[in-house]
């Protein structure tokens, strides 16, 4: 419980400076809520928030398990061929410099209003962190486990398995642990564009009837469940990268 | 294991345009140590490199052969200085390594025999981070032997070990590499007096074979007919006449 203390801390320390500023400000609360507001609108709106929470949270989940997959297996594929490396890695970082969410509106065209178009969002966010911190693990082995690994005639496919996947998996998890971070916002840009459902729609919804005191709430739930969703895929990586718990 | 071959070393390395190595001739005599003594960049390590079949930074002109004519790098195994312990695998799990690269079975007898003789059976599934210096190289001893090649190649394994450990190592290493062909590159003059067989000292001019002393190896730290070759090596190496 004591490891919990200093993040209680900092939130109480949040919502008080929130506070003062609503106190000393004093601005209409269409404007501005107050947390005591925003905390009873969160109360009494528990049920509409924790629907649409659900299906922000099935996108995301479904979007960092496919995500974490392609990406995955493309730094595997890019690591092994010469020929991926020529043909895809230019590509790979081009679509970066592309701001994903001028790709929103192209991908609800395309996927419909519904679950996969926000899926595909999350999954097209995280598919480059994930991919080239595994690549780059992947590259760079240190050369003394090759080397020993030669002398030892192994076969290109069994120093993959046994030596150079194992040693990039700290790489990997720290794409992973960023993974967790970027899904959601993925999910959520994909909800403003087009979405009936979800917490980034109902964010749009209540900004546009002025109750901001529900945007607040919906935001902040998006805010611990990100939070959370961070914490436990540190934990599931901790092992992967080398931690002992 | 095969009866250990004589290996014989001969060609010239360069680096672009720059010679690395003058042409040179250097042969390990079957089943005993022969020790390659010299600084820092005058490519000892390319040529053990270059006999294990591994990458250089150089273009090598030459021949590497054994007494019996089969190839030579199939059957070497490699020490390093670094231990180059794989950090997520237990101690047996490195040791078993090359098995479990080439998708042998493991021979289980013989890991626990290793493993008695480095004095590690209590350690078996510990991971290296969990042990000491010289405990992982002992790991490492163990793993090069697990090969049961007949050429071994070390290159500075003890150079990054306290004194008493290294000394112990070397105790060690020469017990357990009886009968193979061994080359062990170093820079560290006592060590090369300690364990060679026979002494070569490399210079960017070329080799100097160096009289041993006359003790069998591994030759105690203070016989005095080792610390004079000691001496003798090192004043070489200064660039004094011996």
């Amino acid at each position: 419980m004591m490891r919990y203390l200093p993040a209680l801390a900092a939130a109480v320390f949040a919502v008080a400076v929130w506070q003062l500023i609503v106190s000393l400000t004093d601005l209409p609360k269409f404007i501005l809520p107050g947390p005591l507001l925003v905390a009873e609108t969160w109360w009494n709106s528990r049920a509409l928030i924790a629907e649409h929470t659900l299906i922000t949270g099935i996108e995301v989940l479904i979007g960092l398990g496919l995500g974490a997959a392609l990406g995955i297996v493309t730094a595997i594929q890019l690591a092994t061929s010469r020929v991926a490396r020529v043909l895809v890695q230019p590509m790979l970082v081009f679509t970066q410099a592309l701001p994903v969410f001028a790709l929103a509106p192209i991908l609800t065209l395309w996927l419909g209003y519904g679950l996969w178009s926000k899926v595909a969002m999350a999954v097209l966010i995280i598919y480059f962190p994930v991919t080239s911190s595994f690549f780059d693990g992947l590259m760079r082995t240190p050369p003394g486990y090759l080397d020993l690994a030669r002398t030892m005639q192994a076969s290109p496919r069994a120093v993959l398995w046994h030596i150079r996947i194992p040693a990039a998996l700290p790489n990997l998890a720290s794409g992973l642990r960023l993974a967790a971070v970027y899904a959601p916002i993925g999910a959520v840009i994909g909800e403003w564009v087009g979405a009936s459902k979800g917490l980034g729609y109902l964010m749009l919804l209540a900004n546009g009837r002025a109750k901001t005191d529900l945007m607040f709430a919906a935001m902040l739930t998006l805010g611990v469940f990100s939070v959370l969703l961070h914490i436990v895929v540190r934990k599931a990586t901790a092992r992967m990268a080398g931690e002992s718990g | 294991m095969n009866s250990a071959p004589e290996i014989t070393f001969q060609g010239q390395a360069t680096i672009g345009a720059a010679q690395l190595f003058a042409p040179l001739s250097l042969s390990l005599a079957a089943g005993k140590w022969t020790c390659l003594l010299g600084g820092s960049g005058v490519g000892k390590s390319t040529v053990l490199r270059l006999i294990a079949g591994l990458q250089t930074g150089a273009v090598y002109d030459g021949s590497i052969t054994a007494s019996d004519g089969a190839d030579v790098a199939p059957r070497v195994a490699y020490m390093a200085q670094d231990d180059l312990l794989l950090p997520w695998a237990t101690v047996t799990q490195n040791i078993m390594l090359g098995a479990r690269l080439r998708g042998d079975k493991p021979d289980q007898t013989r890991l626990q025999r290793l493993l008695g003789r480095v004095r590690l059976a209590e350690h078996a599934d510990k991971k290296p981070s969990e042990l000491s210096g010289g405990q992982r190289q002992r790991v490492a001893l163990a793993r090069t032997l697990m090969e049961d090649k007949p050429v071994i190649l070390l290159d500075e394994p003890f150079s990054a070990l306290d004194a008493q450990t290294r000394a112990d190592m070397q105790d060690l290493a020469v017990e357990l590499l009886t009968g193979r062909t061994v080359l062990l590159v170093t820079h560290d003059p006592g060590e090369a007096a300690r364990l060679g067989h026979s002494i070569i000292v490399m210079e960017q001019s070329g080799l100097t074979a160096c009289p041993p002393p006359q003790a069998d190896v591994p030759r105690k730290v203070d016989d005095l007919d080792t610390l004079a070759a000691q001496a003798a090596l090192l004043r070489l190496l200064r660039g004094e006449a011996a």
